[in-house]
């Protein structure tokens, strides 16, 4: 069997349609970006699921690990007040 | 065949759709959960939150910790399906130059490449849990990984390309639309999209029955003899009896499955009699009737023996399918090559022009 080359990993994303963000759909392998682009094309895109694709490597993303989710989000738990619902209006207290 | 109909939706189609869109929605309203617990230092302690998570039917996302078994078995299951969508590709392949109308060939044409990016959705969710892809298509072409045994037998018909349809997709979508809530998050997010997408393949094959059935004395024989051969082979597609499958508990507690083989070769059966009414065309097992007490049809179930030796590597087309893909891999070589030195001078170039 002949070795497949070792082409790179890509996380696509696809804008469903205007006025929405990019989501992520997938992944698949490929030597370049204008290739990556086509592929993306064919393979999430078949029933007219996007407007616009963003490829972009995997190696080239940095994510946050799940062990350090409470170090890194814990900040974020004990204030409450930047919710306004945090707030109690007087009776009648109407727009605020 | 002269007698296109308009697409005809066989009955139970729309539920098994609304239950494709009712795991979407859990799937987007999964991202809060009110015990969502840290990841603790000792496996022990892993383990737990693992199974609290399962517990509580929370989704379980790659980089996760996982027990090593759960890992294997979903890398097992995954990479089957993979295989069995690329693989699935040939039964009908053959029939896209000799598909009675413009409509069909395109209809299959789409369907085929569909089949085609299912297996590349999959292989892209194996790879989320630590595979590569390379080493998934080499263990297929050596045959160290197996795939769906009705991928096996002959399309002999143009009826076969539409009963294959109609039964295997048919059952491809029983047992797929409980995986749009397996536990894996990658898994479920991808069979949301294979199950939308198989769902017109599903129908696809019914229409082309449909349109037989309404045709000559010839083709409703023909359509007849096509159900016949395609009926056992799809209920096959559910695997051994429960009491005899060799994972399904284990997986039905790490919530990948949903359902037995068993209740799922029922809701397929009870699914399948009345649209073969439609059809007017009989299914090939004497003692299938409708049991009022079960509520249910009762059916002779296939052969297991049979089943065994197809999924081994005995069936009638085994070693023929497994030599077309190795040799349209080979056949690919040169435009993987050509593809990889490409991008290898436009780098080249790129960093001459830095330079």
């Amino acid at each position: 069997m002949t070795e497949s080359p070792d082409w790179p990993l890509w996380e696509v994303f696809v804008r469903a349609r205007r006025g929405v963000a990019h989501t992520h759909a997938g992944s698949l392998h490929a030597p370049d970006a204008a290739m990556a682009l086509h592929n993306a094309r064919d393979l999430y895109t078949r029933r007219s699921e996007g407007v616009s694709i963003w490829v972009v490597p995997t190696a080239n993303i940095a994510a946050s690990s799940p062990d350090e989710k409470d170090s890194l989000f814990d900040p974020a738990a004990d204030k409450a007040y930047r919710h306004p619902t945090f707030f109690q209006l007087p009776e009648g207290v109407e727009h605020l | 065949m002269g007698n296109e109909v308009d697409a005809v939706r066989p009955p139970g189609g729309e539920r098994l759709l609304a239950d494709v869109d009712a795991a979407e929605r859990e799937l987007t309203l999964a991202r809060r959960r009110p015990d969502d617990p840290a990841m603790p230092v000792d496996v022990a302690a892993k383990l737990a939150r693992f199974e609290a998570l399962l517990a509580q039917d929370a989704k379980i996302e790659p980089r996760d910790w996982m027990p090593d078994g759960y890992r294997a078995t979903l890398v097992r299951q995954i990479s089957q399906h993979a295989h069995s969508e690329i693989m699935g590709m040939q039964p009908e392949t053959n029939w896209i130059t000799r598909a009675p109308s413009l409509r069909r060939k395109s209809i299959l044409i789409a369907k085929v490449q569909d089949e085609a990016g299912h297996g590349l959705y999959l292989y892209s969710v194996a790879e989320t849990l630590g595979v590569e892809r390379k080493d998934l298509l080499d263990a297929l072409h050596a045959g160290r990984q197996q795939y769906l045994s009705f991928i096996n037998y002959p399309t002999l018909t143009w009826a076969d390309a539409g009963a294959l349809a109609w039964l295997t997709d048919g059952a491809a979508v029983v047992n797929q639309v409980p995986l749009c809530r397996a536990s894996y998050a990658p898994y479920a997010r991808a069979m949301v999209r294979v199950c939308r997408e198989e769902s017109f393949h599903h129908r696809q094959g019914f229409d082309a029955l449909y349109a037989m059935s309404r045709g000559t004395d010839a083709q409703r024989a023909m359509l007849r003899d096509a159900v016949h051969r395609w009926w056992y082979p799809a209920l096959a597609m559910f695997g051994p009896p429960h009491d005899q499958s060799t994972h399904s508990d284990q997986s039905m507690a790490w919530r990948i499955k949903r359902f037995t083989n068993d209740e799922l070769r029922q809701r397929f059966v009870d699914n399948c009699v009345p649209q073969a009414e439609v059809l007017g065309v009989d299914l090939p097992d004497p003692d299938l009737r409708w049991n009022p007490d079960r509520g249910h049809y009762d059916f002779t179930p296939p052969d297991y023996d049979e089943l065994r030796r197809v999924v081994r590597g005995d069936g009638p087309c085994n070693r023929q399918r497994v030599a077309h893909r190795r040799r349209v891999h080979e056949n690919g070589a040169w435009v993987r090559e050509a593809a990889s030195a490409y991008a290898a001078k436009r780098d080249r170039v790129a960093e001459e022009v830095a330079a």
